[in-house]
């Protein structure tokens, strides 16, 4: 057990949407250095729970803790403000844009002064290729690309490249690898294992065992708005956890299971 | 090659190429045409329009008041300096104005409701063409404003270079460095594209989104009145009508000039060009044996063309390299 406070914690949070109530007492711990999947059937509340996270809802009671002291976000701005980033399953949004302006997006370093101040291409450029390649992507080497043309893959690599680039503490991720094939796949879990590597905390959704058991320390699994089960890693079989993923299992199947 | 095929503007230069082609063919000597004024200063008054509304496209939005907001231009010029017979300080002032304010009313509507831009400034559109009809009726009785510039003014936004060439080419040239400097080299260029990419996005990435949304309807809206403006000084007089051609016309320029109807993608060179390929058509087919008539008839068919390219395109630009 580390005695640094989590960098998030969420106590007995409730989440509903008027009379739906979709989130049910969730109490979670998300620690530096480590990756928390995050499991549970369509429908379970999984992007409910991580867009609380990231402060585009706000919990209906419970309390989000972050580095052991109480908080709230007032909206994504906020959260990405304090180094909470969410890379979306196409990751980054401006697929017309090139590399290095998307990179920068809001934040463009630029040369020159008063009203001749120029966006900085080459210098853009060269700082975001640079941060993709040291992920490992060395096929991306020319930041005047459009990032529509990278694949699902290096697009993910690039976000997360990005967010780790803005100092991002908390990097949370909805299902990154599900419309990838098993080496783009391979690809994204080995830049969220160097993203853990250099100390970031990652919340990572997947639909898929294999993924969550190659990068993951720590797992929760979300049944109908409620965590069913929160172990560590070689606490559970494969076939266990196939079994809580697919949610078929019953409040009482899962006590069995856990005893 | 395969480079230059990537850019927004590759379409508009080989439709330009294709367009003198067809009229070479088609009977006209290239040197009378490339020498003539008449469609180069048709391209000048259009193109000092179509830029900013291009700009607006790329971001996502659309200006079809720019319609009323040239006669909205000349009629305040001349019921200001010629009707009123004020300074032509005020007059100019009053165009410009206009422009202005009919740009934040563009501006804001958008931004503060869901109503899509092309909506809102067909509104604007048909409104302002209602306040100049009344303003003009009322305040001077006629549909034709008399207006006397002093020379300077003639020599600086409405005088004949060389006889025949308006000097609003110059300003055309002078406005097209400015707004490609704006969106191709500031960072006011990036967050327009990141807007036309994904408002929400960029709004999170901490891009000003309203403020800019505005700002580019006041600049289309007072470009438009600005055109206007130079039409009654170099004309002597304003009519209350005219304009209308200029929403069609801009918005095949811009597509043509490889911007995508759905945002995040084109170039104000390419913008340009569009113009200048628009303006070849309408008014270089004189130069052929080819019947007039046939200009829109082929405007018509390049904008289909264009369409079909950007898309064309824009798949060519977001391919993936391929791998060795
Ligand atoms: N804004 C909302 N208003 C009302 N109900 C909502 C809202 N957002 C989500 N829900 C409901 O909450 C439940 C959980 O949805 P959520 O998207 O969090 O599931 P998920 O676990 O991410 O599923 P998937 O694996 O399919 O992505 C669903 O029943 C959904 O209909
Ligand atoms: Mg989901």
């Amino acid at each position: 057990m580390s005695t640094t406070p989590p960098v998030l914690e969420l106590r007995n949070i409730d989440k509903s949407f008027g009379p739906i109530d979709v989130l049910h007492s969730i109490s979670l711990k998300v620690q530096a250095g480590e990756v928390l999947c995050l499991l549970g059937d369509n429908g379970a509340g999984k992007s409910t729970l991580i867009k609380t996270l990231a402060g585009v809802h706000q919990p209906t009671s419970g309390q989000i803790l972050m580095d052991g002291e109480e908080t709230r976000f007032t909206g994504p701005r906020d959260a990405s403000a304090r180094g909470i980033a969410t890379v979306h399953q196409f990751g980054g949004t401006f697929p017309l844009m090139s590399i290095g302006r998307s990179f920068f997006v809001g934040v463009e370093p630029t040369k020159g002064w008063g009203p001749f101040k120029r966006f900085d291409r080459k210098r853009a450029n060269e700082i975001a290729v640079k941060a993709v390649q040291d992920f490992g992507i060395t096929r991306i080497d020319d930041g005047d690309r459009l990032v529509g043309g990278l694949s699902g893959g290096e697009r993910q690599s690039l976000a997360i490249a990005r967010a780790v680039h803005f100092g991002a503490r908390v990097l949370i991720l909805d299902e990154p690898t599900a419309a990838l094939g098993v080496k783009q796949a391979a690809h994204v879990l080995r830049i969220v294992n160097e993203a853990k590597r250099r100390g970031l905390a990652v919340v990572f959704i997947t639909h898929q065992v294999m993924h969550a058991m190659a990068v993951g320390d720590h797992f929760a699994v979300l049944i109908r708005g409620a965590i069913a089960a929160d172990f560590r890693k070689g606490e559970r079989s494969r076939e266990e956890i196939t079994d809580l993923m697919a949610g078929g299992e019953t409040m009482a199947g899962l006590e069995a299971l856990s005893h | 090659m395969s480079r230059f095929l990537r850019r927004p503007e590759a379409g508009a230069i080989l439709s330009l190429l294709a367009v003198l082609a067809l009229f070479t063919l088609g009977g006209a000597d290239l040197g009378n045409l490339l020498g003539a004024a008449s469609w180069v200063n048709f391209a000048a008054n259009l193109g000092i329009v179509a830029i900013p509304v291009g700009l607006l496209m790329i971001a996502g939005e659309m200006d079809i008041s720019i319609g009323a907001m040239i006669p909205a231009g000349s009629m305040a010029v001349a019921v200001i300096s010629g009707h009123y017979g004020l300074s032509i300080w005020l007059g100019m002032a009053g165009a410009l104005g206009i422009g202005v304010a009919l740009g934040l009313v563009n501006g804001i509507l958008t931004v503060r409701t869901s109503v899509p831009s092309l909506i809102i400034t067909l509104g604007t559109l048909v409104a302002m063409q209602g306040l100049i009809l009344t303003g003009a009726k009322v305040l001077t009785g006629t549909a034709s404003v008399e207006l006397q510039s002093p020379d300077w003014a003639r020599q600086v936004f409405g005088q004949l270079i060389g006889g025949s060439h308006q000097v609003i080419i110059l300003w055309w040239i002078g406005l097209a460095a400015v707004f490609w400097f704006l969106l191709h080299q500031s960072r006011f260029g990036n967050w327009i594209y990141a807007m036309g990419g994904d408002k929400v996005s960029a709004r999170n990435a901490g891009i000003p989104v309203q403020g800019l949304t505005i700002g580019l309807f006041v600049l289309s809206a007072t470009s438009a009145s600005f055109v206007g403006m130079c039409q009654a000084i170099l004309f002597n007089s304003a009519q209350v009508s005219g304009g209308m051609g200029y929403i069609f016309n801009a918005i095949v320029a811009v597509v043509v000039g490889g911007v995508l109807l759905t945002g995040g993608f084109g170039s104000v060179l390419g913008i340009v060009f569009g113009t200048l390929t628009f303006a070849v058509v309408a008014q270089g087919i004189y130069f052929t044996q080819i019947d007039r008539n046939w200009s829109n008839l082929i405007n018509g068919a390049m904008l289909l063309v264009a369409v079909a390219m950007n898309e064309a395109f824009r798949k060519r630009a977001m391919a993936p390299l391929r791998r060795k």
